[in-house]
C-alpha cells in the first residue's frame, strides 16, 4: 500500500526543486528537532522513557503506536503544551534549530509562534472564518497584508474555494473536515516552522479525512508536518519517516516508513503493525 | 420484582398508581413555574390600576416631560429629575462595577490557584450578601469623606482663545453631605459581585480546546483570555452585565440614604455637579411617598405606582435589549 502511494508523491515533488532533501540520503538531511534521552513523567507515571530521534526537515514524520503509548505526549512535548499540565515534568533535551526548547531562557510562547499545532478534534474559535485565520497574524503583529496572507493560508489549506464568498460567517457554521481545514489554515497563516498534528483526521468521515491527508502531502513542501496517528494505513500513505512507539512510553522503532512497514528490525513491531496487537 | 424471570409480561405491565403518580408530580413543577407568572401579571396589574388613575388626573405628558418633581409642595409631577437620578446612578456604578467585575471573573476563571479561588468566592458571595442598608450608611459616613479629600477638582479642558470653541473647565466641587457620587461608588461595589460570578460561570463554560488553541498559536495567557474566552463568553456576560444594571436601578435603600432627597435635573455641560450634589432616584421618590402623610389617597400617592409603572417599564427594556444581544452572540461550541 505504502509503495503505490508513494511512487506519485515522489514524482510530483521532484519539480519543486526544495524537496530534494526529502529523499536525500539520511546525513545530508537537515535536522529541525532532535529530541536527547527525553523522559516525561506525569506525577509518578512516566510517559516518556528515554526517547531520542532526529526529525528532518520537510519530512513527514508519523507518530504511531498504541494508545497510552507516549505519541501525543512526545509531540506536545515539542512545542510545550504540556506545559499547561501542572503535574507534568520533562527531563531531556528537545533541541529545535540547536536550541534545548525546555532552558530557562526559551519562551514557550515564541517557541508556538515557530511550531504550531493542529488538535484531534477541530476547534475553530467562535469568530469568523477570515478571523479565525488572522487570529495568529494578529497577535504576532503581523506587519503585512493581513487579508493577502488569510487568503494564502485558505488556499494552502484547500479551503479558499469553498469558503471565499463567507469569510465573515462563522467558523462554527462549517463542517467538521472544513473545520479542521480552517484550523490547519490558522495554524499556517503565521508562517510557521513546523506543524503538529494530533491525531487531525480520527473525528472526521472518510472523505474528509483523505481531503487532509492530500493537504498533510502538499503541506510538507513548506513545512516540517509530525503527525500523531493511530491509523497505521494513514501513516504508511502520508510520511516519509514513521516512529513506533511502544507500551511504556518508549521508542523502539524509527526509520524510513517504507522500512516499517515492509521489513521491521523488531518483532513487536511487525506484530503491531500486522494488527497482532495493540 | 422476584418473579420478574417466570412472568416477564406482568413485569410490563403499566402500573396506575405510578402513572398517576408522574401526573402529580407533573402537575406540581407546572403550578411552581405558573406561580412566578401569576405573580409577575399580579404585579402589572397592580401597578398600572392605580398607575392609570394616576394619569387621568395628571397628564402623561406632563409627567414624563415635567423637569419638576415636587408632589407636596408645588404640586408638581415632572419625572424627568428622577430618571436623571437614576441614570446617574445607574451609569457610574456600571462604569465602576462592570470593567472590575470582568475583570475579577478572568482572574477567578483563568488565572488564580484553585486555593485563591476557594478564597476569593467565598469572600465575594459574602459582598453580596451584605444588606444594602449597610452599603448606604458606608457611603455617609466612610466614602464621602474619603473622596472629598481629593476635592474639588478642577481641568482647563478648552483654554481661553481657542477658536470655535468656548473656554471650557471641567469642575468636580467638593461633595454635600449626600451626593450622587458615593452613591454610585457603593452601589458599584454592591453588584460587583453579580457581575463577577455569572461572568465567571459563563468564562468557565468555555471549552479548554479553544484556549488550547489559542496558546498552540502562540498566544500569551492575556491574550488567550481577552482575545478567546472572552469574546467566546459574551453572551453570558452580557446577561451578567444586565442583571447588576437592573439590580443598580431597582437599588433603594443605599442611594436613598447617600444620595439624599432632591430632585435634581442634570447640569449642562457640566454634569459632574450632579455628582457632588445631593439627587433623587425613582426608588427613593417611592419610598418618600410612601413614609408621607399622604399615605393612601390622592395623586401624590398614586404617583408612586406611575413611578413603579416608569421602573418597571425601564428594567422591562433593558432585559429585552440584553435577551436579543445575547441571542445575536449566542455560540454553540
Amino acid at each position: 500500500m505504502s509503495e503505490s502511494d508513494s511512487s506519485p508523491k515522489i514524482q510530483t515533488t521532484i519539480e519543486t526543486g526544495d524537496e530534494a532533501s526529502r529523499d536525500a540520503p539520511l546525513d545530508a538531511r537537515d535536522t529541525v528537532i532532535e529530541t536527547r534521552d527525553l523522559n516525561v513523567y506525569y506525577g509518578d507515571e512516566q510517559a516518556l522513557d528515554g526517547v531520542s530521534m532526529e526529525i528532518f526537515e520537510h519530512d513527514v514524520t508519523a507518530l504511531i503506536g498504541p494508545s497510552g503509548c507516549g505519541k501525543s505526549t512526545f509531540l506536545r512535548c515539542i512545542n510545550r503544551m504540556n506545559d499547561m499540565i501542572e503535574v507534568c515534568r520533562v527531563e531531556g533535551d528537545v533541541e529545535f534549530g540547536g536550541k534545548n526548547v525546555y532552558d530557562d531562557d526559551v519562551d514557550p510562547v515564541a517557541l508556538r509562534r515557530k511550531i504550531g499545532i493542529v488538535f484531534q478534534k477541530p476547534n475553530p474559535f467562535p469568530k469568523s472564518i477570515r478571523d479565525n485565520v488572522a487570529y495568529g497574524l494578529k497577535i504576532q503583529g503581523y506587519e503585512g497584508d493581513v487579508d493577502e496572507r488569510v487568503e494564502e493560508s485558505l488556499k494552502a489549506a484547500a479551503l479558499w474555494d469553498e469558503v471565499k464568498d463567507q469569510l465573515d460567517s462563522s467558523g462554527l457554521d462549517l463542517s467538521g473536515g472544513q473545520q479542521q481545514r480552517l484550523c490547519i489554515a490558522r495554524a499556517i497563516a503565521p508562517d510557521p516552522e513546523v506543524i503538529l498534528m494530533d491525531e487531525p483526521t480520527s473525528a472526521l468521515d472518510p472523505v474528509a479525512a483523505s481531503k487532509i491527508e492530500d493537504l498533510i502531502d502538499d503541506l510538507a513542501e513548506e513545512y516540517t508536518v509530525i503527525i500523531v496517528t493511530h491509523n497505521m494505513q494513514q501513516a504508511a500513505r502520508i510520511s516519509d519517516r514513521t516512529a513506533v512507539f511502544l507500551t511504556g512510553g518508549r521508542l523502539v522503532e524509527y526509520d524510513d516508513t517504507t522500512k516499517i512497514f515492509e521489513d521491521p528490525e523488531e518483532q513487536r513491531v511487525e506484530d503491531y503493525i500486522t494488527g497482532k496487537f495493540g | 420484582m422476584s418473579n420478574e424471570s417466570d412472568s416477564g409480561v406482568g413485569s410490563l405491565q403499566r402500573s396506575g398508581f405510578v402513572v398517576r403518580k408522574e401526573r402529580l408530580y407533573g402537575r406540581l413543577i407546572a403550578a411552581s413555574a405558573g406561580l412566578t407568572i401569576l405573580v409577575t401579571v399580579g404585579i402589572i396589574l397592580a401597578l398600572s390600576g392605580r398607575a392609570l388613575s394616576f394619569w387621568s388626573q395628571i397628564s402623561p405628558i406632563a409627567f414624563f416631560t415635567g423637569t419638576n418633581w415636587s408632589p407636596v409642595i408645588a404640586n408638581s409631577y415632572g419625572v424627568l429629575p428622577l430618571i436623571s437620578g437614576t441614570l446617574i446612578v445607574t451609569i457610574f456604578s456600571a462604569l465602576i462595577a462592570l470593567p472590575i467585575g470582568l475583570a475579577a471573573a478572568i482572574y477567578l476563571s483563568e488565572y488564580a490557584s484553585d486555593t485563591a479561588r476557594s478564597i476569593l468566592k467565598p469572600a465575594l458571595e459574602i459582598l453580596a450578601g451584605v444588606p444594602t442598608v449597610i452599603y448606604g450608611y458606608m457611603a455617609l459616613v466612610y466614602v464621602t469623606p474619603l473622596i472629598d479629600g481629593f476635592l474639588p477638582i478642577s481641568v482647563q479642558l478648552v483654554p481661553a482663545g481657542v477658536p470655535i470653541l468656548p473656554e471650557f473647565t471641567l469642575v468636580m466641587p467638593s461633595l454635600g453631605t449626600f451626593n450622587a457620587l458615593s452613591a454610585s461608588v457603593v452601589v458599584g461595589i454592591m453588584i460587583i459581585p453579580m457581575v463577577s460570578s455569572i461572568s465567571e460561570d459563563a468564562l468557565s463554560a468555555v471549552p479548554d480546546s479553544l484556549r488550547q488553541g489559542g496558546y498552540g498559536l502562540g498566544s500569551t495567557k492575556f491574550d488567550v483570555s481577552t482575545r478567546i474566552v472572552v469574546p467566546s463568553a459574551t453572551s453570558g456576560i452580557v446577561a451578567s452585565y444586565v442583571l447588576a444594571i437592573s439590580r443598580a436601578i431597582g437599588e433603594t435603600m443605599a442611594v436613598t440614604m447617600a444620595m439624599g432627597m432632591s430632585p435634581q435635573m442634570p447640569y449642562f455641560p457640566n454634569v459632574l455637579r450632579n455628582l457632588a450634589e445631593s439627587s433623587q432616584t425613582i426608588t427613593a421618590a417611592m419610598v418618600q411617598i410612601a413614609g408621607a402623610d399622604s399615605y393612601g389617597s390622592g395623586p401624590t400617592y398614586e404617583a408612586m405606582f406611575a413611578l413603579g409603572m416608569t421602573l418597571f417599564a425601564i428594567t422591562l427594556i433593558m432585559n429585552v435589549l440584553a435577551e436579543l444581544v445575547r441571542r445575536r452572540f449566542r455560540e454553540e461550541y
